[in-house]
């Protein structure tokens, strides 16, 4: 088996796709000739022609709209936003058009678009670069939204999200890009190549959309967390020396209910992590749902660790980031409650 | 003295009460205007955006060299088409007053625009209309008592009781849904042509916004799309004048045509008379033929005029003059075309009388069928919940679950009130 880092493992689900099925077509800023900002679709013009791997002009709403008008007319369209902060030009596409169109119409008109765009931060991004946008797209029904954290993830739900026939936006945390990332800035970085998850099948394989994965199990609390957190919640848990179970939601929308709700009735405490801000969080999502579900199991109060309910400061990243630091807290006060 | 800026508000040049006044259209006279080649470069052929295509003259005859000779028959056909929907719609708007229906949106006034271009499409072209063609429906053969239906969100809805009235769609036909957020379907038109392009087919897309959404960010992406991958699509920009209270000026038709967009993104702009069903036709024609033949889009401004209220839920009579309709010095569209076919001698009054009683028996037959499969008020009902249908292509556990608490609350209420109203089964 190959090993891989995200950006490859994308790039590979892209290529599988494209070879597969002539009805994929990628479209995005900078993604034919060049390859991509982040090289994500490398390569992928050469190899399949610019009628399939197409360069667009820089208009997120015009791109979502042409997928959009894309996917009605037969073709299977992934379109890249280049920075998830700067998705909301395409807001009115993807919420008013693209999440309602198969409900309005009753079934007669589909558009089975896959939106890739990188999100959060821990890049000195600042608060145009940084963004965890997530929980605006989870509230739109019509949509599914999934978030990778390894590079085998990534692969097997993007092409999961391209078979999908519903939209799918599809969230990729750039800082784990080229390697897990435990959210200490000042240590070197580490290569996917040294993590079980950066092993990854050349050809096709799927990761189910609505299904959570359990990355630790353990007995005495609950992690819910997804993208660069789950690698961050993982060194807490490790330098803590706690017997938790750590769950990577991966799929925010549908939701894993079974997965996530087995988990916390298991251990009846439980942390939520997310990077994006706290008020009306998806984390809110999740505390709810373990509320409504695991009540009379749990031993104490749920507790969250997000980003402050601030812009994405560029010059405080680190004490913006919820880091080990925090997380350790936050599993000190679920275990020591009574 | 120093400078000073000073904001300019648009302002129309009537109010009600005052003389309507339409010296700001300026129009060219019929056959004034050149037909140049299809394959014409969009900066040679930029005073098609600035004169007006017309080929109906005050003469009632076709002249020019935008005349699309079409034979006597197809002629009747589109003023059948165009009257029965101007029919329809005032069959749809009285039922509006009368309480049986929620919304109506008549296009009384500009019928041309949907049917003439409708007529000038082959069946395959994809057609993404605003709320205002529903003469396309009616072009492409379309059974009224489905309109009628959408419209009832009854047991036969297309919609299965989830739009408001009017926002019709027809997969069958190659109308594409229509959706209330405006000008969200020209960049998506865009998008499905360039589809077809990519694919190697020979269908186009056409759609159709009001020049008041033309102020949409949504027509900016659609024209330089459309510019860039020259994509096989006809955009036709409707300036009926009004958008709601909101005249055209404040879209910005103050300083120049609608039209006159096109030439700026490198697109050809055509400024046609839009009440003049043979220039209409014509110019879709010449859009669809160049689309068909790599080169690209056009931009039609359909110049015509909202005649009738924005939707039932408007009173223009508090913005603009009551009689600024009249003053249209474009005309009636159905009046005109008429007029050409009486002059042709393909045509009479009394034809036409008869064809409008024939059509309105028509649409009094449609309505009385649609209304047998329910109404806003007497059953039978749509299922409630089918609502938690068509969200995704297959139902996931979260939405079930909400369907049986919705399915338990009407049990329980249905068991405490033995008198509830029947439920149809649709599936």
């Amino acid at each position: 088996m190959a090993r891989m880092n995200m950006v490859q493992a994308l790039n590979s689900a892209m290529d599988v796709m494209l070879g597969r099925d002539p009805r994929v077509v990628i479209l995005g800023e900078d993604v034919g000739y060049f390859g991509g900002v982040f090289r994500v679709t490398d390569g992928l013009q050469r190899k399949y022609g610019e009628h399939r791997v197409l360069d667009t002009p820089i208009a997120e709403g015009g791109i979502i709209a042409a997928a959009i008008g894309m996917g009605v007319n037969g073709l299977k369209p992934v379109a890249e936003i280049q920075f998830a902060d700067y998705i909301y030009p395409g807001f009115d596409q993807i919420v008013s058009e693209l999440a309602r169109l198969r409900y309005r119409s009753a079934g007669e008109f589909h558009a089975p678009v896959t939106i890739r765009t990188p999100c959060g931060g821990g890049i000195r991004g600042g608060q145009t670069h940084s963004q965890s946008p997530e929980g605006i797209f989870t509230h739109v029904c019509g949509i599914k939204v999934v978030m990778p954290s390894n590079p085998y993830d990534a692969k097997g739900l993007l092409i999961s999200s391209i078979e999908d026939d519903d939209p799918v936006v599809f969230f990729e945390p750039k800082r784990i890009y080229n390697g897990p990332f435990d959210g200490d800035p000042h240590k070197p970085a580490v290569p996917w190549s040294a993590h079980p998850r950066g092993e990854v099948p050349d050809g096709h394989y799927t990761v189910p959309i609505g299904r959570a994965g359990v990355v630790r199990a353990g007995n005495a609390v609950t992690v819910l967390a997804y993208g660069t957190m789950v690698h961050v919640a993982e060194a807490a848990v490790r330098h803590l020396g706690v017997d938790a179970e750590i769950v990577d939601v991966r799929s925010m929308a549908p939701l894993d209910v079974d997965t996530v709700c087995t988990s916390v009735c298991k251990t009846g405490r439980c942390v939520v992590v997310h990077e994006a801000t706290r008020f009306a969080g998806y984390g809110a999502e999740l505390v709810a749902t373990v509320q409504e579900q695991c009540f009379w199991n749990l031993e104490a109060p749920v507790q969250r660790v997000t980003g402050w309910d601030t812009p994405y400061p560029h010059a405080f990243e680190w004490d913006y980031f919820p880091g080990q630091t925090r997380i350790a807290a936050a599993l000190k006060q679920v275990l020591e409650a009574a | 003295m120093t400078p000073r800026s000073r904001l300019h508000v648009p302002s129309p040049p009537a109010r009600p009460g005052q003389e309507p006044d339409f010296s700001y259209v300026q129009i060219s006279p019929a056959g004034a205007v050149n037909c140049p080649d299809v394959t014409a470069s969009a900066r040679d052929i930029e005073n098609l955006s600035l004169e007006m295509v017309r080929v109906l003259g005050e003469d009632h005859r076709a002249v020019g060299p935008w005349d699309p000779h079409l034979e006597p028959q197809e002629l009747q056909v589109g003023l059948r088409h165009m009257l029965l929907t101007r029919l329809f719609d005032d069959r749809m708007q009285k039922i509006q007053r009368q309480g049986r229906i929620s919304f109506y949106i008549k296009s009384t006034g500009e019928e041309a625009v949907a049917v003439a271009a409708g007529m000038a499409l082959q069946p395959g072209d994809m057609l993404f209309p605003s709320y205002r063609q529903q003469g396309l429906h009616v072009v492409r053969g379309r059974n009224l008592v489905e309109l009628m239906c959408q419209c009832l969100s009854n047991t036969h809805d297309m919609c299965k009781g989830r739009q408001m009235p009017i926002m019709y769609h027809w997969g069958k036909g190659n109308i594409f849904s229509i959706s209330g957020n405006l000008a969200t379907q020209f960049p998506q038109a865009v998008g499905w042509a360039m589809a077809a392009a990519i694919k190697g087919e020979d269908r186009i897309a056409a759609s159709w916004i009001g020049e008041g959404a033309s102020a949409e960010a949504d027509f900016h992406y659609a024209m330089t799309f459309a510019a860039v991958y020259q994509a096989p699509v006809i955009l036709n920009l409707v300036n009926n004048q009004w958008a709601i209270s909101t005249f055209q000026g404040f879209a910005g038709g103050e300083h120049q045509t609608f039209a006159q967009r096109g030439p700026g993104y490198g697109i050809p702009g055509i400024r046609v008379d839009g009440n003049d069903f043979l220039a209409v036709y014509a110019v879709t024609q010449w859009a669809a033929q160049r689309a068909r033949q790599s080169g690209g889009a056009t931009l039609i401004e359909q110049v015509t005029y909202r005649a009738g209220a924005h939707s039932t839920s408007d009173d223009p009579s508090r913005y603009r003059p009551k009689e600024e309709w009249r003053a249209w010095p474009l005309g009636d569209p159905i009046t005109r075309l008429k007029q050409h076919l009486i002059t042709l001698g393909e045509w009479s009054e009394a034809r036409h009388s008869q064809l409008e009683k024939e059509l309105e028996a028509h649409v009094g037959a449609c309505w009385k069928e649609a209304e047998s499969y329910g109404t806003l008020t007497s059953g039978p009902f749509l299922d409630p919940l089918t609502m938690f249908e068509d969200v995704f292509k297959d139902m996931p556990p979260s939405l079930v679950r909400e369907r049986e608490e919705l399915r338990a609350l009407r049990t329980a209420a249905a068991d405490a009130a033995p008198a509830a109203p029947s439920v149809a089964q649709e599936r």
